[in-house]
Protein backbone atom coordinates (compact mmCIF):
# COMPACT_ATOMS: atom_id res chain seq x y z
CA UNK A 1 0.00 0.00 0.00
CA UNK A 2 1.54 3.10 -0.91
CA UNK A 3 1.41 5.69 1.99
CA UNK A 4 0.45 9.64 1.25
CA UNK A 5 2.80 12.01 2.48
CA UNK A 6 0.04 13.08 5.45
CA UNK A 7 -0.29 9.23 6.56
CA UNK A 8 3.65 9.55 7.37
CA UNK A 9 3.04 12.27 9.33
CA UNK A 10 -0.14 11.08 11.45
CA UNK A 11 2.09 7.49 11.88
CA UNK A 12 5.24 9.16 13.36
CA UNK A 13 3.00 11.53 15.38
CA UNK A 14 1.42 8.84 17.07
CA UNK A 15 4.65 7.24 17.50
CA UNK A 16 6.06 9.73 19.15
CA UNK A 17 2.79 9.91 21.46
CA UNK A 18 3.43 6.40 22.37
CA UNK A 19 7.20 6.89 23.26
CA UNK A 20 5.83 9.94 25.79
CA UNK A 21 3.54 8.04 27.37
CA UNK A 22 5.72 5.19 27.85
CA UNK A 23 8.50 7.36 29.48
CA UNK A 24 5.92 8.84 31.62
CA UNK A 25 4.83 5.35 33.20
CA UNK A 26 8.51 4.87 33.95
CA UNK A 27 7.85 4.55 38.07
CA UNK A 28 10.65 6.87 39.03
CA UNK A 29 8.18 8.75 41.61
CA UNK A 30 6.06 6.42 44.12
CA UNK A 31 2.53 6.47 42.66
CA UNK A 32 -0.53 7.32 45.26
CA UNK A 33 -0.48 3.38 45.33
CA UNK A 34 2.50 3.30 46.63
CA UNK A 35 1.66 5.54 49.42
CA UNK A 36 -1.45 3.52 50.06
CA UNK A 37 0.44 0.51 50.39
CA UNK A 38 2.55 2.46 52.79
CA UNK A 39 -0.29 3.45 55.22
CA UNK A 40 -1.73 -0.05 55.17
CA UNK A 41 1.38 -1.48 56.27
CA UNK A 42 1.21 1.31 59.18
CA UNK A 43 -2.27 0.99 60.03
CA UNK A 44 -2.50 -2.65 59.85
CA UNK A 45 -4.73 -2.83 56.64
CA UNK A 46 -7.26 -0.52 58.89
CA UNK A 47 -8.84 2.10 56.42
CA UNK A 48 -8.04 5.72 57.97
CA UNK A 49 -10.97 7.83 58.78
CA UNK A 50 -11.09 11.44 58.50
CA UNK A 51 -10.98 13.42 61.29
CA UNK A 52 -9.03 14.32 64.53
CA UNK A 53 -6.54 15.09 62.67
CA UNK A 54 -5.00 18.62 61.04
CA UNK A 55 -2.34 18.61 58.51
CA UNK A 56 -0.94 21.98 58.30
CA UNK A 57 1.14 22.98 55.12
CA UNK A 58 1.36 25.63 52.77
CA UNK A 59 -0.93 25.54 49.84
CA UNK A 60 1.75 26.59 47.50
CA UNK A 61 5.43 25.73 48.62
CA UNK A 62 8.17 27.95 46.49
CA UNK A 63 10.76 25.89 47.33
CA UNK A 64 10.53 21.79 47.55
CA UNK A 65 13.29 21.36 49.38
CA UNK A 66 12.22 22.96 52.15
CA UNK A 67 8.42 22.57 53.15
CA UNK A 68 7.22 23.53 56.86
CA UNK A 69 4.77 20.86 57.82
CA UNK A 70 3.07 20.62 60.62
CA UNK A 71 0.84 18.19 62.48
CA UNK A 72 -1.63 18.22 65.36
CA UNK A 73 -4.24 15.25 66.64
CA UNK A 74 -7.15 15.95 68.97
CA UNK A 75 -6.38 13.94 72.13
CA UNK A 76 -6.44 14.39 76.12
CA UNK A 77 -3.01 12.60 75.87
CA UNK A 78 -3.64 10.60 79.09
CA UNK A 79 -5.26 6.99 79.42
CA UNK A 80 -6.46 5.34 76.37
CA UNK A 81 -7.06 8.80 74.63
CA UNK A 82 -3.49 8.43 74.05
CA UNK A 83 -2.10 9.36 70.13
CA UNK A 84 0.79 6.53 69.64
CA UNK A 85 2.54 7.39 66.26
CA UNK A 86 1.37 9.63 63.67
CA UNK A 87 3.19 9.16 60.11
CA UNK A 88 3.59 11.45 57.42
CA UNK A 89 3.19 10.37 53.55
CA UNK A 90 4.27 12.04 50.57
CA UNK A 91 2.28 10.62 47.35
CA UNK A 92 4.54 11.90 44.89
CA UNK A 93 8.18 11.35 46.54
CA UNK A 94 10.37 8.71 45.02
CA UNK A 95 9.67 7.18 48.40
CA UNK A 96 6.36 8.00 50.10
CA UNK A 97 8.02 7.37 53.76
CA UNK A 98 8.29 11.05 55.53
CA UNK A 99 8.94 10.67 58.60
CA UNK A 100 6.76 9.03 61.69
CA UNK A 101 6.62 10.91 65.34
CA UNK A 102 5.84 8.56 68.18
CA UNK A 103 4.41 10.42 71.31
CA UNK A 104 3.72 9.39 74.65
CA UNK A 105 2.05 10.48 77.71
CA UNK A 106 5.06 12.68 78.74
CA UNK A 107 4.68 14.57 75.34
CA UNK A 108 1.34 16.13 76.87
CA UNK A 109 -0.10 17.04 73.08
CA UNK A 110 -0.11 15.13 69.85
CA UNK A 111 1.37 18.13 68.11
CA UNK A 112 4.40 18.17 65.64
CA UNK A 113 6.25 20.12 63.39
CA UNK A 114 9.53 19.61 60.77
CA UNK A 115 10.20 20.60 57.45
CA UNK A 116 10.17 18.26 54.48
CA UNK A 117 11.24 17.78 51.10
CA UNK A 118 8.85 17.58 47.96
CA UNK A 119 9.52 16.21 44.53
CA UNK A 120 6.54 18.13 43.10
CA UNK A 121 3.19 19.14 43.57
CA UNK A 122 1.50 16.37 45.32
CA UNK A 123 -0.83 15.22 48.32
CA UNK A 124 0.68 14.90 51.75
CA UNK A 125 -0.76 12.72 54.32
CA UNK A 126 -1.06 12.31 58.51
CA UNK A 127 -2.21 9.09 59.42
CA UNK A 128 -2.66 8.91 63.13
CA UNK A 129 -2.52 5.78 65.01
CA UNK A 130 -4.38 6.02 68.64
CA UNK A 131 -3.67 3.39 71.57
CA UNK A 132 -7.17 2.28 71.39
CA UNK A 133 -6.58 0.59 67.56
CA UNK A 134 -8.46 3.76 65.87
CA UNK A 135 -7.17 5.14 62.70
CA UNK A 136 -7.72 8.96 61.22
CA UNK A 137 -6.07 10.69 58.55
CA UNK A 138 -5.48 14.02 57.16
CA UNK A 139 -5.00 14.89 53.44
CA UNK A 140 -3.26 18.19 52.45
CA UNK A 141 -2.09 19.12 48.20
CA UNK A 142 0.97 21.35 48.45
CA UNK A 143 1.98 22.34 44.97
CA UNK A 144 5.44 23.08 44.45
CA UNK A 145 7.45 25.47 42.27
CA UNK A 146 10.77 24.21 42.47
CA UNK A 147 11.06 20.53 43.58
CA UNK A 148 13.72 19.38 46.20
CA UNK A 149 14.85 15.67 45.34
CA UNK A 150 18.24 16.83 43.11
CA UNK A 151 18.62 15.88 40.25
CA UNK B 1 30.45 18.15 61.68
CA UNK B 2 26.68 17.61 62.68
CA UNK B 3 26.00 20.66 65.68
CA UNK B 4 22.93 20.02 67.89
CA UNK B 5 21.24 22.97 68.61
CA UNK B 6 18.03 22.99 71.06
CA UNK B 7 15.52 25.37 72.38
CA UNK B 8 13.70 24.72 75.88
CA UNK B 9 12.55 26.93 78.56
CA UNK B 10 14.30 27.75 81.79
CA UNK B 11 11.17 26.86 83.68
CA UNK B 12 8.04 26.25 84.15
CA UNK B 13 5.16 24.99 86.05
CA UNK B 14 4.43 21.60 87.16
CA UNK B 15 2.17 20.15 84.41
CA UNK B 16 3.04 22.81 82.08
CA UNK B 17 2.99 21.80 78.27
CA UNK B 18 6.29 23.50 76.97
CA UNK B 19 7.35 23.62 73.28
CA UNK B 20 10.63 22.23 72.46
CA UNK B 21 12.43 23.27 69.15
CA UNK B 22 15.39 21.04 67.82
CA UNK B 23 17.74 21.18 64.92
CA UNK B 24 21.28 19.37 63.89
CA UNK B 25 23.33 20.72 61.13
CA UNK B 26 22.96 17.38 58.18
CA UNK B 27 23.64 17.51 54.59
CA UNK B 28 20.58 14.72 55.02
CA UNK B 29 21.98 12.97 51.45
CA UNK B 30 18.95 11.44 49.86
CA UNK B 31 20.39 8.75 47.95
CA UNK B 32 18.50 10.29 44.84
CA UNK B 33 21.04 12.27 43.90
CA UNK B 34 23.94 11.65 41.34
CA UNK B 35 27.47 13.63 41.45
CA UNK B 36 28.27 14.93 37.74
CA UNK B 37 29.69 11.63 36.57
CA UNK B 38 26.33 10.07 37.57
CA UNK B 39 27.22 8.27 39.90
CA UNK B 40 24.48 7.59 42.77
CA UNK B 41 25.74 9.80 45.80
CA UNK B 42 25.35 7.17 49.10
CA UNK B 43 22.41 8.06 51.59
CA UNK B 44 23.88 9.44 54.50
CA UNK B 45 20.78 10.70 56.95
CA UNK B 46 19.85 11.03 60.13
CA UNK B 47 17.40 8.55 60.52
CA UNK B 48 16.53 8.47 64.27
CA UNK B 49 15.63 11.18 66.67
CA UNK B 50 14.20 11.13 70.27
CA UNK B 51 14.00 12.87 72.90
CA UNK B 52 13.59 11.28 76.81
CA UNK B 53 13.06 13.18 80.24
CA UNK B 54 14.56 11.86 83.33
CA UNK B 55 15.10 8.55 81.25
CA UNK B 56 11.89 8.68 80.46
CA UNK B 57 10.82 8.37 76.49
CA UNK B 58 8.82 11.62 75.65
CA UNK B 59 8.90 12.43 72.00
CA UNK B 60 10.26 9.86 69.10
CA UNK B 61 10.84 10.21 65.24
CA UNK B 62 11.54 7.60 62.85
CA UNK B 63 13.41 9.73 59.79
CA UNK B 64 13.26 9.05 56.30
CA UNK B 65 15.20 10.83 53.38
CA UNK B 66 12.33 13.02 52.33
CA UNK B 67 13.00 15.04 55.49
CA UNK B 68 14.75 17.97 54.77
CA UNK B 69 18.89 18.89 55.07
CA UNK B 70 19.59 20.12 58.76
CA UNK B 71 16.70 18.42 60.17
CA UNK B 72 14.12 20.56 62.38
CA UNK B 73 12.04 19.06 65.09
CA UNK B 74 9.03 20.91 67.14
CA UNK B 75 6.91 19.36 69.18
CA UNK B 76 5.91 19.36 73.00
CA UNK B 77 6.86 18.13 76.83
CA UNK B 78 4.85 18.04 79.70
CA UNK B 79 7.02 18.77 82.77
CA UNK B 80 6.13 17.52 86.34
CA UNK B 81 9.54 17.94 87.83
CA UNK B 82 12.68 19.65 87.63
CA UNK B 83 15.28 17.65 85.61
CA UNK B 84 17.09 16.72 82.17
CA UNK B 85 16.15 16.47 78.63
CA UNK B 86 18.38 14.82 77.00
CA UNK B 87 18.42 14.51 72.89
CA UNK B 88 19.95 11.76 70.98
CA UNK B 89 20.11 11.79 66.60
CA UNK B 90 21.13 8.67 65.05
CA UNK B 91 23.41 8.64 61.90
CA UNK B 92 23.09 6.42 59.11
CA UNK B 93 27.01 5.35 59.49
CA UNK B 94 26.12 4.82 63.05
CA UNK B 95 27.28 8.04 64.44
CA UNK B 96 25.18 9.12 67.59
CA UNK B 97 24.86 12.98 68.37
CA UNK B 98 23.58 13.91 71.71
CA UNK B 99 22.74 17.05 73.53
CA UNK B 100 21.13 17.88 77.20
CA UNK B 101 19.40 21.09 78.59
CA UNK B 102 18.35 20.96 81.94
CA UNK B 103 14.54 22.60 83.16
CA UNK B 104 13.57 23.38 86.69
CA UNK B 105 9.87 23.16 87.59
CA UNK B 106 8.21 25.13 90.09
Amino acid sequence: MQLTRRQTLGLAGSAAALAMTGFQVTPVFASAEDATKHIMEFTGGKEPTAGKVSLNAPEIAENGNTVPISVSVESAMSGDDLVESVMLVADGNPNPAVATFHFTELSGKAEATTRMRLAKTQNVIAVAKMKDGSVYSDTKLVKVTIGGCGG
Amino acid sequence: MAKPRVKVPNSAKAGEVITIKTLISHTMESGQRKDKDGNVIPRKIINKFTCEFNGTKVFECDVDPAISANPFFEFTAKVNESGTFKFTWVDDDGTVYTDEKPIEVN
